[in-house]
């Protein structure tokens, strides 16, 4: 029942039907306490994953000045992905791997033509090919066996997060000089390229994972799920995890430094293809994350990573694109507001969610001066 | 029988660079031996900042750059790694970042040991450095700044630091306390490729001196002669000089 009611709220259901019908006697006299408390419970979970998929949007576009729209669809790839091992096949995913991978190898290829040493060739080999394939021969040889609810989501991210590093090299690297449109515009081809993909290997129908844990615990008058719990848990670790690696490692200092000043990064020694890879890697990784969080709590088809994607990117717009803080508190906001619109009016759900967009982008624009690299 | 190697710690040959159509640099050609400083002085515009980009590799060029008997790499990062160490005319620090980050930085391409070996020499050279590790670097002074900037080079171990005119809007006396520090430096066998609008003070230090003008050497020499050079006392020190 909970999870039922939870998934009509998530991300690409029809917005709060169940919901609303459920409550649709309660709606004319009050917002009771109960109703309340749900509508902020199942708010703050779908926050959350907004939280996540805002924080690698930021990082992404403080690192590398890519504003990465398809960043849903590694959430999508995850969540497929995720539904198929639970019903013990292999899933597609592994040859869109392999696929990317090989890409990723001709085009290096096309790039040593003038000449390489061995150990860039060794290391092309090993990452875009060796990699991607070992990845394919470990999900080929476990998938059939059933895994245990962790495997399965770890066997995911392991899968999901190098197409982080094949999208950068195919679609980025060649870009690394270019504008912030011109990046843009890269985005949404990579993010229709990447949907379209999604429908030739997972096909039309929408799949739903099962959950990471089955139990539900009851606190006060409230129900929380094990998965919801996940949920929590998977996104404070995130966010933690970022922050140690922002605050603590050479590398996250690297990042950071590129982010607010690109020559100096250079004349120390980092390299721009250094700091994008890392930079996509992660974003994929948190992208395969997201899937596995939000996979058993709604149904999700090949397409519905935009609308996931496009409310944290409301949450890193608000966070200016530079905050990290900001943004994770504004994806629990949008997610509040989503789930109180969603009981509301439900047919306005995206109209409000992505209508918080407006007053922001005014406000930003009016207290900062416009700062454009180019 | 070995060959011997290029006395040379920096050769360049014929270096052109052109931003669009416009060729700012006209052929220029200059070397320097290990272990000395030389400096390029002219007038604003004449091309001394795009001459060290050039070195750097911040931007492309034509014509040949010999560093120890090879061509130089590359790229911008296999130069750091191969010594060179550009500290810009706009420092390019990492503002929002504290100076303990900025130093830690510019030893981003050396070994954790090396980096704690080169921690302790730089703070020992900067103590102001050292006091303010946790300030964050955009809140530094003027003086600070470049200090730090100078920090951050020596971070990576560098053969040869080429630095865009370090005493530019510094007081007078901090002017003193970093052309004091790049003297210092030398005494560690680090290079130094100079490049200064305050002529005096540079050529003081030096023991080459290059003049541009136009995007081309006008004059060159030791800079004990180029600081007596009659043409040049006129228009870059002052008559008075």
């Amino acid at each position: 029942m909970t999870s039922n009611m939870k998934a009509s709220l998530s991300a690409n259901q029809e917005p709060g039907q169940n919901l609303s019908g459920i409550f649709r006697n309660r709606r004319n006299s009050l917002l009771d306490a109960m109703i309340a408390a749900f509508l902020i419970q199942d708010g703050i979970t779908n926050g959350a994953v907004y939280a996540l998929l805002g924080l690698a949007l930021v990082l992404l576009f403080s690192v590398t000045r890519v504003i990465f729209i398809p960043q849903g669809e590694f959430v999508a790839y995850g969540a497929l992905t995720l539904a198929l091992l639970d019903g013990a096949k292999v899933p597609a995913t592994i040859s869109l791997l392999v696929s990317f991978g090989v890409i990723a190898f001709l085009l290096d290829l096309w790039g040593m033509r003038r000449g390489t040493d061995a150990r860039t060739f060794l290391r092309s080999v090993g990452l875009n090919l060796v990699l991607p394939g070992a990845i394919y021969g470990i999900t080929a040889a476990l998938a059939p066996l059933g895994l245990p609810s962790v495997a399965k989501a770890l066997l995911t991210v392991l899968i999901i997060t190098p197409m982080g590093l094949y999208i950068y090299r195919i679609a980025y690297r060649p870009l690394a000089d270019a504008s912030v449109l011109v990046l843009l515009i890269a985005s949404v081809g990579v993010h229709l390229a990447m949907m379209g993909l999604g429908l030739v290997f997972f096909g039309a129908e929408g799949l739903r994972a099962e959950p990471l844990a089955d139990e539900n615990y009851t606190v006060g008058m409230l129900m929380v799920s094990a998965q919801s719990l996940c949920i929590y848990g998977a996104t404070i670790a995130i966010i933690v995890a970022l922050y140690l690696f922002f605050e603590r490692t050479l590398l996250g200092k690297a990042l950071r430094a590129t982010a607010v000043n690109r020559l100096g990064a250079r004349l120390v020694g980092v390299r721009t293809h250094l700091t994008g890879v890392t930079a996509f890697t992660l974003a994929a990784a948190i992208g395969a994350v997201s899937g596995v969080l939000i996979g058993p709590i709604t149904t999700i088809y090949y397409d519905t990573g935009f609308l996931i994607g496009l409310k944290g990117f409301v949450a890193a717009i608000i966070g200016g694109l530079g905050s990290f803080p900001i943004t994770a508190i504004a994806a629990i906001g949008v997610g509040l507001v989503e789930s109180f619109s969603s009981f509301f009016a439900s047919s306005y759900k995206e109209v409000i969610v992505f209508g918080l967009i407006i007053p922001v982008l005014i406000w930003l624009s009016l207290s900062h001066a416009f700062h454009e690299e180019e | 029988m070995r060959e011997t190697v290029s006395p040379n710690l920096l050769e360049l040959s014929n270096i052109h660079v052109s931003y669009g159509r416009a060729e700012v640099l006209h052929g220029i050609s200059l070397a320097m031996k290990p272990g000395s400083i030389v400096t390029v002085i002219g007038a604003n515009g004449a091309g001394k900042s795009t001459l060290l980009n050039a070195v750097m590799g911040i931007v492309p060029s034509k014509g040949t750059i010999l560093y120890d008997g090879a061509p130089v790499p590359r790229s911008v990062e296999g130069r750091v790694a191969a010594g060179l160490c550009l500290v810009p005319e706009k420092r390019e620090l990492f503002a929002t970042m504290s100076v303990e980050d900025n130093i830690e930085l510019g030893g981003f391409l050396r070994s954790a040991t090396e980096r704690a070996e080169t921690r302790a020499d730089v703070y020992s050279r900067f103590p102001r450095l050292a006091e303010r590790r946790k300030q964050l670097a955009g809140t530094l002074s003027g003086g600070e700044r470049q200090m730090l900037a100078l920090a951050r080079a020596l971070m990576s171990r560098p053969r040869l630091l080429l630095l865009d005119e370090p005493s530019l809007g510094l007081a007078p006396k901090i002017v003193v306390d970093i052309l004091n520090i790049v003297a210092e430096l030398r005494k560690t066998g680090v290079s130094i490729l100079l490049v200064e609008q305050n002529a005096r003070a540079a050529l003081e230090i030096a023991d080459e001196g290059y003049l541009v003008e136009l995007g081309d050497v006008k004059l060159s020499g030791p800079a004990s002669e180029l600081a007596v050079d009659p043409a040049l006392m006129e228009s870059y020190l002052g008559a008075h000089g």
